[in-house]
């Protein structure tokens, strides 16, 4: 391709008048659109959609996609987003028509299957996790955070108590705070310790009869699992406080240990993470949020019911409403549930044991390069901390940069904020040692050129399509649309 | 930062605030150590003229490109100007922290107690 | 791999895990099972369903069925675009960033609006996060003026949010005749309200499928310092004057259905546009266009200080992930069609709407409202006819429509809501025709 063809949008293609569609049959009067509509209600100018042939349209989103770095395509050692391989079948099976034809309106007995489909995806999740009750209906983990705050909202308030705060360790993902405001809580800063966990002590001075919960994610976002979980969470019950699990990490503990069993009263699952259904470059994530059985009945409606061999729905008054226009992100809910099919319980005991070794031993392999602020062990990933970089004035984004040069994705970088310019890997159990060790060959040998010839990593990518982007510019032109 | 530049005749907060009252009017901005930790700044959100402001509550909001710190003010006081030419060059705070002010607050109470000469913010730097 | 993870055993690799709190035992799940045995399994499941392709449907209320051409799905199924994440790494994500670039484009063009976001989970969900940014850009007013006859699902998730939020509702009724909300009480609720109303809020088509005017609407909102929020339906735009040449500030919906199977309602798109001024005050992600260090244009993630990752509690929402892979669908749909196609799409789907309003006027079953309707469109049936018509349906495998008064509180228990597209051919209507003239005729 040429290079000045780079950027070029559809909208600086094609010619007037051309689609790629045919025209479309009138098997039926036309009326016309000044019989349809008064003059008022029409368009006077139309959109300025793209005009090309199917061809060109297919030949320009090809030309796109052979842009993108993705899993199929080599490793991606994305931190906190669990980019493992995604089963071919389960994109076969969730293009059924069975599936995707279906409307949410139609009555319950024409969509038996896909009720059967979500009643026992949410018993799948509940025996995995623990919990008593699941909702399959927040469409991503954020929506999931959401919904479970404002299930423990509802809590509260049916026995008689308007809490006002969130407590929220200061290695969390910011979808924390940002849900737990929406909900309409204040949030609290809860401090990591020495050790990479959240300092118990500074979570026990901050707990009072105001707090409405406690979200914490396990493992945390340094990799590491909160060892004092059930002093944890027996200090947040004292106060009558609910302890909430983001459960982004939960990949490391499928298998080897429940949220249930730990002593969490509420938590999201991530399909997209854990049940590896696909990523979509953004999205459709799916968010369920799984509870113990004191909070199921403020779970979003409807419910999924299950009475004499019939399935049906229900909306329970106490219930704190639906947050989503359906059902939830359905298809993505398929995918999982033939994820948990395929697994069986020999499978998902693999998930976490392998996910964990794939992370211990890629840090065994590059820990003479950078390393991690927290000792470890660590569970599915560890953050390395990227300071020494900076020796030679190289920071951890010129690092991740240069990893792209060999054909992988780079780390999560500069998250979670208590780690000084970090780098979160995470392997995932999908990756062969062959990967790992590749990965590790790439990685130090960009630490030695971080060293050596520090220009080579400061102006990278040097082999991409692209050489660095300007995101400052971006950020002050601000052209968030095609200037036609 | 011993690089930073610190000028004598300014007064500093912990927050990395600068200050320099004359006749009851305080100008405010942000200083140099906290432009460079920043990075390129590319929007800052200015507070209204005739707006009232408290000790210790935001006054302003400057974004990079991925951060975002909030100004703040260090006395009570009335918005009686903002520095509008920043709305279109942000950048200007970069450039010259000191030049790149945010805006003068009418005083109406006493100063932050926490304020600091030139001295003392270097040793906190 | 052990050694050199530095253990001996599994074991020592989850120490941090107190041993009485590890599983113990393997979990209760179905034998694993065989790609062919699950894909058996999941066969049966679908196949218990009964499908639009089965029935004959005209439900609608925003998940409206259209024919999705081959290319869609094609490219939806490219891994490249399926198995990429959201893309941080700009050098590495040029596709997924250009294809957002340009579907901020499509969506912005045809809702009439400046700018667009990266999309948002589905249109309930966006009339909310509308809502939320409605309160940002009022300096934090929670009242809204929001018609009674925008859809009542996505209502309802409204309030999910709003008691946490401690929004207040005023509810603007519709007028008898036309079905429109009723001015007289929206000035009504604007003048009892002065200083509090964060947003006025319609929705073009309603919740009949009638075609909301516009006019003059920004200005009251804008006197009373409230934004005028809409959700309106793209398709409809694509022959409707849209909501940004009305001086709309916000514009939100669903676009399920444009190159998105209705699927059970999700995934689906919800979109959101609006003025450049409020791009502080918008939620989610955001793709923007630039340059590399050489000078070829390049796209990126931008204006990200308004996100959850950086401004954590004060972000404009919580929303993390976009519907990415629904943005794809939606993208190469509206290129293959153009302005061209988009248009007669929803000219056809106007006209079998039209077909079957004079098909039922010979059994006089007129419709509800005197409103102008787009593709669906509520019609009163005679007292008492519900359950004959649900009857001759149900032998005839045909879904009507949806009998509002399910839905909404206020209507006639036999008004139902008929949803027609390009889909449904002649046979079909005249099918629906038939059985609602025969069984909903006058007794």
């Amino acid at each position: 391709m040429p290079k000045d063809d780079m950027g070029r949008t559809m909208f600086e293609r094609g010619r007037p008048g051309q689609r790629g569609t045919g025209a479309l049959e009138w098997d039926i009067p036309r009326p016309g659109l000044a019989a349809l509509f008064p003059d008022k209600f029409r368009r006077k100018k139309a959109p300025r959609l793209p005009e090309l042939s199917e061809g060109e349209v297919v030949r320009h989103f090809v030309n796109l996609s052979t842009k993108n770095h993705h899993i199929d395509k080599g490793f991606y050692p994305l931190g906190s987003c669990t980019m493992k391989y995604n089963p071919k079948v389960h994109e076969t099976l969730a293009r059924l028509p069975g599936f995707t034809t279906l409307h949410p309106m139609q009555p319950a007995e024409t969509v038996q299957g896909a009720l059967e489909l979500m009643w026992r995806l949410e018993r799948m999740l509940g025996e995995i996790s623990g919990m008593q009750a699941v909702s399959l209906q927040p469409a991503a983990g954020a929506h999931g955070e959401l919904t479970a705050l404002l299930v423990v909202r509802a809590w509260h308030l049916s026995r008689g108590e308007d809490r006002k705060k969130v407590l929220i360790p200061d290695s969390a993902h910011g979808t924390n705070p940002a849900s737990a405001a929406i909900a309409g809580f204040d949030c609290v800063t809860v401090k990591s310790g020495a050790d990479g966990r959240v300092d118990v002590d500074d979570l026990k001075s901050k707990l009072s009869s105001d707090v409405a919960a406690f979200m914490i994610t396990n493992p945390n976002t340094v990799g590491l699992f909160e060892t004092r979980v059930e002093e944890i969470c027996a200090a947040c019950h004292s106060v009558g406080a609910q302890v909430y699990m983001d459960g982004a990490n939960l990949n490391a503990l499928v298998g080897i240990a429940r949220p249930g069993d730990l002593g969490f009263d509420v938590m999201h699952f991530n399909l997209h993470k854990t049940f590896t259904t696909p990523h979509g470059g953004g999205g459709p994530g799916c968010g369920p949020i799984g509870v113990k059985s004191h909070l199921a009945p403020f779970l979003p409606s409807p419910r999924v019911t299950h009475h004499d061999g019939a399935y049906g729905l229900d909306r329970p008054s106490t219930s704190i409403g639906p947050v989503h226009g359906a059902f939830g992100n359905f298809l993505m809910m398929v995918r999982a549930y033939a994820y948990v099919l395929a697994m069986g319980p020999e499978g998902m005991a693999d998930i976490g044991h392998t996910a964990v070794l794939n992370a211990n031993y890629l840090y065994g392999k590059i820990k003479g390069s950078l390393q991690t602020k927290y000792a470890g062990p660590y569970m599915h990933e560890f953050v390395l901390d990227g300071s020494p970089l900076k020796k030679t004035d190289l920071h951890t984004s010129d690092f991740a940069k240069r990893l792209l040069d060999y054909g992988v994705y780079a780390p999560t970088i500069y998250f979670p904020l208590i780690v000084p310019e970090a780098m979160m890997i995470e392997p995932t159990e999908t990756e062969s040692k062959a990967t790992l060790d590749e990965f590790a060959e790439i990685f130090l040998e960009v630490w030695r050129q971080s060293r050596e010839e520090p220009d080579t990593v400061r102006t990278a990518p040097h082999n991409l399509l692209l050489r660095r982007v300007d995101d400052v510019k971006a950020a002050k032109d601000l052209v968030l649309t095609h200037p036609f | 930062m011993s690089d930073s530049k610190i000028p004598e005749d300014l007064q500093y907060t912990p927050s990395h605030e600068w200050i320099k009252v004359e006749n009851g009017v305080a100008t405010v901005g942000i200083t140099d150590h906290a432009q460079h930790e920043l990075g390129d700044i590319v929007f800052v959100e200015l507070p209204e003229v005739g707006q009232t402001v408290e000790q210790g509550k935001g006054l302003a909001t400057i974004e990079a490109v991925k951060t975002v710190a909030d100004v703040y003010s260090p006395a009570d006081g009335e918005v009686v100007e903002v520095n509008a030419a920043l709305a279109d060059d942000a950048a200007a705070i970069n450039r010259d922290a000191y030049g790149g002010w945010i805006a003068k607050l009418k005083l109406s109470g006493p100063l932050s107690s926490e304020l600091m000469d030139a001295a003392a913010y270097k040793a906190q730097l | 791999m052990f050694a050199v993870a530095g253990v001996s055993k599994f074991e020592d690799l989850v120490e941090a895990i107190p041993a009485h709190l590890r599983l113990a035992r393997p979990l209760d799940l179905p034998h694993s099972q065989s790609e062919m045995a699950l894909s058996r399994e999941l066969r049966h499941l679908a196949e218990k369903n009964r499908g639009m392709s089965e029935l004959t449907s005209f439900l609608g209320l925003g998940w409206t069925k259209h024919f999705i051409p081959a290319a869609v799905d094609s490219i939806v199924s490219r891994s490249e675009f399926t198995t990429a994440y959201t893309p941080y790494q700009a050098e590495a994500s040029q596709g997924s960033l250009q294809q957002i670039f340009e579907y901020q484009t499509m969506v912005a063009e045809i809702t009439g609006m400046e700018i667009s976001n990266a999309s948002l989970y589905d249109g309930a969900t966006s009339l909310v996060e509308g809502m939320i940014m409605a309160t940002a850009c009022s300096k934090g007013r929670k009242g809204f003026a929001i018609a009674s006859n925008v859809n009542p699902r996505w209502r309802e998730v409204a309030q999910t949010y709003a008691g946490s939020n401690g929004w207040t509702f005023h509810d603007v009724g519709w007028e008898a005749g036309t079905g429109a909300r009723d001015r007289a009480a929206l000035a009504k609720v604007l003048a009892g309200h002065a200083g509090k109303l964060a947003a006025v809020v319609v929705q073009t088509p309603n919740v009949f499928g009638l075609l909301e005017d516009l006019s003059g609407l920004a200005d009251l909102a804008h006197q009373a310092g409230a934004v005028l929020l809409v959700a309106a339906d793209p398709l409809a735009c694509a022959i409707a004057e849209p909501p940004g040449s009305f001086g709309a500030d916000i514009v939100v919906g669903e676009m399920l259905g444009l190159g998105i199977p209705t699927s059970l309602g999700g995934p689906g798109l919800g979109y959101l546009t609006t003025k450049k001024a409020h791009l502080r005050q918008m939620p989610g992600r955001v793709v923007g266009r630039t340059v590399d260090a050489e000078g070829t244009r390049a796209y990126c993630l931008t204006a990200q200080t308004r996100e959850q990752h950086i401004r954590r509690e004060k972000a404009t929402s919580n929303i993390c992930s976009n519907q990415g892979l629904m943005t794809v669908a939606a993208s190469v749909y509206l290129a293959l069609q153009g302005p061209q196609g988009l248009a007669e799409v929803a000219e056809q789907c106007a006209s079998r709407l039209a077909y079957v309003r004079d098909g039922l006027q010979g059994a006089k079953i007129r419709p509800l409202f005197s409103g102008t309707p787009f593709q669906e469109e509520a019609f009163q049936l005679p007292p008492g006819s519900r359950a004959r018509v649900e009857a001759a349906c149900k032998t005839a495998r045909l879904l009507p429509g949806i009998w509002l008064s399910d839905l909404l509180p206020g209507v006639p228990t036999e008004s139902l809501l008929v949803c027609t597209s390009e889909t449904h051919s002649r046979q079909d209507l005249d099918l629906l025709v038939s059985i609602l003239s025969s069984a909903g005729g006058a007794a």
